[in-house]
């Protein structure tokens, strides 16, 4: 009896706490930057599409919702289409992890909602943005070493020349 | 005025605040409890959310009114008017001022008001049986027992008042109580009251016939639509005429210093309106054993030691 008085009493002064309540579309709740929502395709510094095509973030898909098609172009791997269907995607970001050159990113956008389900098909223009998100410095082929034009074998950063293998000086 | 129209003016006014007043209680119970709660409650419609009740009308209007094939569809239809009519009449009684009020100096006004509550137990009980749902019926059967049983000393509890001012009339009643308001002399029945109150419109913790986590909803399972609506209805006019009839018994109805009578009365009824919001939102629903070993056991010995106290403090003092 006694007990339920003073429950009484402790729930009638919440009257006087604040609301815990974010009035969401007026007031945007804080989003961390490493936040998993709407998922991006990044450029390296220079410019250029950072995916390579190696497939990985479909592979490690576990809904499946990432398609692609590769193509090649000056010794350059691109996708030649890429598909994510964010009707499908859970947002567990496996893609970001499993991708080697931080191409896929995962931002902190949720606001996508769609009155028609095709519409949440994004194609990779829809998912190509001009920045390099997360990653400013990261240019994969730079780093790689992978002779493209007007970048040789061992032109990269931190590459040594490759080893003549002919050659007889040690 | 001619007092056939006044007479009718009051009682198109009474009718109409009721009934807009209960509505707009389904808004204002939201908010208070989303405050109690730490929430904010419905806030988007109109200033503070206060057409929020619009809206909700508007959808429960267009709901599809829908009564199932193994129905009765007479009393299925009937019971929940049934609500609406007796706890309304049941306000015929309550004298809002002295000038104000349907018939608020009626000689047997606290008989009238025991007997239109009791008639709505008929309206649960009646829905359950109508239903042809067995958690409906263990609905309606609950609430056949606890306002059965609640009735008992709520009548009894009532009896000091009626005892100290020694009329049955409720006007008669809040003049008596111009020195000192009857809580203070009546305190025990003061407390056996509200709680039989609550038990009486089945609100929680009381709300056993309801009870959504054992009995779907209970007596409304079937409902649908403005007849589910009327249920809500008539339980809010429940909750303010328990209120009102709170703050007549034992708080001195409309009587009180500076504000106008009908002010003074609005808001001890409101207090206490508050105060139904304010136990729903704290405690949880008991056991229904605990419910009826709570009524027979404690309240009922309870009232009938108020009874014979007042009796007794009469006899020697007056």
């Amino acid at each position: 009896m006694l007990s339920s008085i003073r429950t009484l009493w402790y729930t009638f002064l919440h009257l006087f706490h604040r609301s815990e309540t974010v009035q969401y579309p007026e007031e945007m709740p804080y989003l961390a930057p490493r936040y998993r929502g709407r998922i991006i395709l990044s450029r390296d510094p220079d410019g250029e599409e950072r995916c390579v095509s190696c497939y990985l973030c479909a592979v490690a898909c576990p809904v499946d919702c990432i398609s692609l098609q590769k193509t090649e172009e000056d010794g350059r791997w691109y996708p030649e289409w890429f598909r994510i269907n964010f009707s499908r995607c859970i947002f567990c970001g496996f893609c970001e992890e499993a991708c080697p050159t931080y191409a896929i990113q995962l931002t902190p956008d949720f606001e996508m909602s769609e009155y028609e389900r095709h519409n949440l098909i994004y194609e990779k223009e829809d998912l190509l943005i001009s920045g390099t998100g997360k990653y400013p410095d990261y240019s994969f082929y730079r780093v790689a070493g992978l002779a493209i034009p007007g970048k040789d074998k061992g032109d990269a950063e931190r590459e040594r020349p490759p080893v003549d293998r002919h050659g007889l000086l040690p | 005025m001619n007092p056939i129209v006044f007479g009718l003016l009051n009682i198109v006014g009474i009718l109409l605040a009721l009934v807009i007043g209960a509505a707009l209680l389904t808004w204002i119970e939201r908010r208070l409890l989303g405050f109690w709660q730490d929430r904010r409650g419905p806030n988007r419609v109109g200033p503070f959310g206060s057409l929020q009740v619009v809206a909700d009308m508007i959808k429960i209007l267009f709901k599809q009114d829908w009564i199932p094939p193994f129905a009765d569809p007479v009393v299925f239809v009937l019971a929940p008017a049934v609500v609406m009519v007796t706890t309304l009449m049941a306000f015929a009684v309550v004298p809002v001022t002295a000038s104000i009020g349907i018939a608020g100096d009626m000689n047997i006004g606290v008989l009238f008001f025991l007997a239109m509550t009791s008639l709505s137990a008929y309206s649960v009980v009646l829905a359950g049986w109508a239903s042809n749902n067995k958690y409906s019926l263990l609905g309606g059967m609950r609430a056949a027992a606890q306002m059965v049983s609640y009735e008992v000393f709520m009548g009894l509890a009532l009896l000091g008042v009626v005892m100290l001012s020694g009329s049955f009339s409720l006007a008669a009643i809040v003049r008596a109580q111009s020195g000192l308001w009857f809580v203070v002399p009546q305190f025990l029945g003061f407390v056996v009251f509200v709680i039989a109150g609550i038990a009486e419109t089945h609100r929680l913790p009381f709300d056993l016939p309801e009870g959504e986590n054992e009995l779907g909803a209970g007596f409304h399972t079937e409902y649908s639509s403005m007849k589910f609506g009327m249920f809500f209805v008539g339980e809010y006019i429940g909750i303010v005429l328990i209120s009102a009839m709170i703050a007549v018994l034992f708080f001195g109805g409309w009587q009180g210093p500076l504000l106008p009578p009908i002010v003074w009365f609005a808001l001890k009824t409101g207090v206490f309106v508050g105060f139904f919001i304010l136990l729903r939102a704290a405690l949880p629903r008991p056991r229904y054993d605990q419910l009826m070993a709570y009524g027979w056991k404690l309240m009922l010995p309870l009232s009938l030691l108020n009874v014979a106290l007042t009796g007794a403090v009469m006899l020697t003092h007056w």
